[in-house]
């Protein structure tokens, strides 16, 4: 978050407000209050509110997600029914549409990405978790969007439900290349990275203190 | 227990008069069996609806463990009672003996074949050697090497693993239910054996390698919401099981080793095989589709066969024509994998199901392609199974086909269908026995597509419904209690309101009444799952009519202790109880030390549990293990609170493969 400071100084108290008002967003835009606000989609998949469908999946970019806590293993439907769904959806699908056509059925990222061609799914594991996630890394465009569906992942290890956004520099995003070894992501150009990235693994705490806080490109 | 060993052989004194039937049916062994757990717990034929699997591994009935002598009670055999003589060994009649092996044959009933192991020591002696079929509900609940020691010769063996929550994300990975001790020790004791069924285990590569070598007659092997192998194990097991029947591979996690693929499909006998049922619609990885069409072609046996999604309808075209008597069919994605306006014609598809003559059970449709679904019409009338649940239908598309299987028993389907979909169901499957309604967005805020009127009429036009698993975010008790009353038949109600505590959504009130007027009057009703918003009163109704009552889950509900307790004194017969997210604390807990000998086990996660609380049962019930479960491998948090329970009755005692952050106390 940017305090947008150097381009306020005004004489009068509000715009001094303003000025050291934290926003979201590159310094130097002026958001309008409803975009501004993290629109929190209730899930990570995007659950679309009345007319601001696009607003929600733009937010769903720009801040981390959901407000409400999403609890493990509820509703109780079996991961294996789950990720059918996920590996379904990004095949298109020629359906007329229901009356409440929604989303694609759950993913982490994004649905709106729908990639043709094979999904490339690779193993997600964050130290101290007790269990692992898959991600298609074919449904992301880069390792803004790749980053955020992780924070988004692994939100409920970092700490609780209320827990405030994780501190970037206290984790590492780390993948396993095509020779074993462990490198740590965003070196190379995306496009390369999938072509060689065979699993993910996010370090946290003392590891990774070492790596920096490289974060957010 | 101390297990009987042999004495025929020592002290038989040779007798003169015509055998006589051994006294020793004495009254303390009579008391020993009704108070034994095993017995009066273990229920009668197969737990059929237990899971979301599709067809479950067993068809046998359950098997106590502790069926030789129950949790903590100790049996003596009473030899020294009849005969008219005072402290003489009764001896054992070796010809007696072997009638009675030839006459337990015939029992096949775990349940039976429990009470006649109690009877006395010749009995117990003969039961152990004729019983065919061992079924362990818990692995842990009894050691490998007990289970080989008594039982003489297996032909079949079912083991359960994990809690049925591990289906959701909440038993962490790696704790347990290792296939691997009871490979090896099945192995050397019952080389003839032939069936292996596995629920909720580990089973890796060399497991499989290990039971391929160690049963040279084989013949089914089923695993269903296993993990942990791979396309290398299912080669060992397809080429070193030459007498193969089954090999059922159900919504198992198979580890995908991207670089080492194995054509396993190619690995079965060149010959004809003798296979029946090959499922495989889990591996989700891509297969040799040829490789499939030519070992369907020499094998002619071949009834069931329900394939993954990498299989196009011009792909089934070809199977059906290789396996026309085929009686259950998966048949993968259903689409064409030509471009839009190529590919194969309704019309031909359709001719292709006309031929198959026998299907009765159809299920695949991973990705289908509504346009192909008039193809299945042929065979509509004939079908008893019906899965699209992972089609996402609308009603529209649904009506046509449902108005043609006016035979159907058992239909899943998502919920994209809608109330008036159901409401097709209703109309035309007068017969239906099971029904499945899965949520296609699996979230607490979807918005739900069916609702308390798609309730209402299935119960309105499927009178013998039996069993039930209904998805929704809208019900009403108006709706549940209609339910109850059309519906007298139900043995299992699972209705999952996916929103936490939803009250009826018309009156506002809690669902007790609901949940009350189907245990109420469903008189055979043995599984319930609970959901919405549930007071103490919705418990006081299920422990007062709960009778029959084997598997509860509860979720989100409650107010207080009492809840447990209800629960614990009023079901009698409950074997299963999952908690989750319930605000009951170690006094609920506590009371129900007096039932979990009964019970196989008990799972509580996210309640208010302490380690004092958990401790305390731990010391009273010496035959109980008692497991702490946490999240992380660091102690973060208050060491005091526990997050999951998970205790069990056993005989073998504390395991000794638990991971760091299990706790056993």
């Amino acid at each position: 978050m940017e305090v947008a400071a150097a381009s306020y100084v005004a004489d009068d108290v509000d715009s001094c407000l303003k000025a050291t008002e934290l926003r979201l967003g590159l310094p130097g835009t002026e958001e309008t209050p409803a975009a501004a606000l993290p629109t929190p989609p209730s899930t990570p998949r995007g659950k679309k509110r009345d007319g601001n469908n696009t607003g929600a999946e733009e937010a769903a970019k720009t801040a981390p997600p959901a407000a409400k806590a999403q609890v493990v293993g509820w509703p109780p439907v079996r991961s294996y029914r789950k990720s059918c769904f996920q590996q379904s959806s990004s095949a298109a699908k020629s359906k007329p549409a229901a009356p409440e056509e929604k989303a694609p059925a759950p993913a982490p990222a994004p649905a709106a990405a729908a990639a043709g061609g094979n999904a490339l799914f690779v193993k997600v594991s964050m130290d101290g978790a007790p269990y692992l996630r898959k991600v298609d890394l074919k449904m992301y465009k880069g390792y803004r969007e790749l980053r955020e569906a992780l924070e988004a992942m692994f939100l409920c290890f970092s700490g609780g439900a209320d827990a405030p956004a994780v501190n970037p520099s206290d984790f590492a995003v780390t993948y396993e290349d095509k020779d074993g070894d462990l490198m740590l992501v965003g070196d190379v150009p995306f496009d390369m990275f999938i072509s060689t990235c065979k699993r993910l693994r996010i370090m946290k705490g003392s590891e990774a203190r070492g790596l920096g806080s490289v974060k957010n490109n | 227990m101390s297990t009987p060993h042999s004495s025929s052989t020592t002290s038989a004194p040779h007798r003169a008069s015509p055998p006589q039937i051994p006294q020793s049916l004495t009254l303390a062994a009579l008391t020993a069996s009704s108070a034994s757990p095993s017995s009066s717990s273990a229920s009668g034929m197969r737990d059929a609806a237990e899971d979301d699997s599709d067809s479950p591994p067993s068809q046998m009935s359950e098997d106590d463990p502790g069926g030789g002598g129950g949790g903590g009670d100790r049996w003596e055999p009473d030899l020294r009672g009849g005969n008219g003589g005072g402290g003489r060994w009764a001896p054992p009649d070796q010809v007696l003996e072997n009638v009675l092996e030839s006459v337990l044959e015939f029992l096949t009933a775990a349940r039976d074949r429990n009470a006649a192991s109690l009877v006395c020591r010749s009995w117990y002696r003969a039961e152990a050697q004729t019983r065919r079929e061992l079924f362990i509900g818990n692995c842990y609940a009894v050691s490998p090497r007990r289970a080989a020691e008594r039982f003489g010769g297996l032909r079949s063996v079912v083991l359960k693993g994990k809690p049925r929550f591990a289906d959701f994300s909440l038993v962490p990975y790696g704790w347990g239910a290792y296939v691997s001790p009871w490979v090896a020790a099945l192995g050397p004791a019952y080389p003839r054996l032939e069936r292996i069924c596995l629920k909720r285990m580990t089973v890796s590569d060399d497991d499989l390698a290990l039971v391929a070598k160690s049963f040279p007659f084989f013949r089914e092997l089923s695993l269903v919401c296993c993990d942990g192998f791979s396309t290398v194990g299912l080669a060992v097991v397809a080429e070193r099981c030459r007498h193969l029947r089954v090999l059922d591979l159900i919504e198992d996690y198979v580890e995908d080793e991207d670089d080492e693929l194995v054509d396993w499909i190619s690995k079965f006998p060149e010959s004809n095989t003798s296979l029946e049922s090959l499922v495989f619609d889990c591996v989700s990885v891509p297969f040799n589709f040829d490789a499939l069409e030519a070992l369907v072609a020499r094998s002619p046996a071949l009834r069931r066969l329900r394939v993954n999604h990498h299989v196009s309808v011009e792909q089934l075209r070809r199977l059906m024509a290789r396996a026309p008597q085929l009686t259950h069919f998966g048949t993968g994605a259903f689409r064409s994998e030509a471009a839009p306006g190529g590919g194969l014609s309704v019309t031909e598809l359709a001719t292709s199901f006309a031929a198959s003559r026998s299907i009765i059970c159809l299920s695949g449709f991973r990705d289908v392609n509504p346009e192909y679904l008039p193809a299945i019409y042929p065979v509509c009338a004939k079908l008893t199974s019906l899965n699209f649940s992972f089609a996402s239908l609308t009603a529209e598309e649904l009506k046509p086909v449902i108005r043609n299987c006016i035979n159907l028993r058992t239909f899943w389907v998502l919920d994209t269908v809608g109330d008036e979909g159901l409401r097709a169901v209703a109309d035309t499957c007068s017969d239906l026995r099971e029904l499945r309604v899965f949520p296609l967005d699996a979230s607490e805020d979807s918005e739900g597509s069916v609702s308390d009127v798609g309730l209402l009429a299935i119960s309105e036009g499927c009178r013998k419904l039996e069993s039930i698993l209904y998805f929704c975010q809208r019900m009403t008790n108006a709706a549940v209690i209609a339910m109850s009353k059309n519906c007298p038949d139900l043995v299992v109600f699972r209705l999952c309101i996916m929103g936490r505590h939803r009250p009826d959504w018309i009156t506002r009130d809690p669902m007790d009444d609901g949940f009350g007027a189907i245990v109420m009057n469903c008189k055979k009703l043995t599984r319930l799952s609970v959901s919405g918003l549930l007071t103490d009163k919705a418990f006081a109704y299920i422990g007062k009519y709960g009778k029959l009552i084997k598997t509860l889950s509860v979720a989100f509900a409650g107010n207080s202790d009492m809840s447990l307790q209800y629960i614990f004194e009023g079901c009698t017969k409950l074997q299963k109880l999952e908690v989750r997210d319930s605000p009951f604390s170690d006094k609920g807990l506590l009371s129900g030390l007096n039932y979990f000998y009964n019970m196989r086990f008990l799972w509580m996660n996210s309640c208010r549990l302490t380690m004092r609380g958990c401790k305390d049962v731990a010391q009273q019930m010496q035959n109980l293990v008692v497991e702490v479960i946490k999240d992380h491998s660091d102690d973060e948090g208050e060491a005091e609170i526990v997050d999951k329970l998970y205790l069990y009755r056993s005989l073998a005692g504390p395991r000794n493969d638990a991971p760091p952050f299990v706790t056993l106390l």
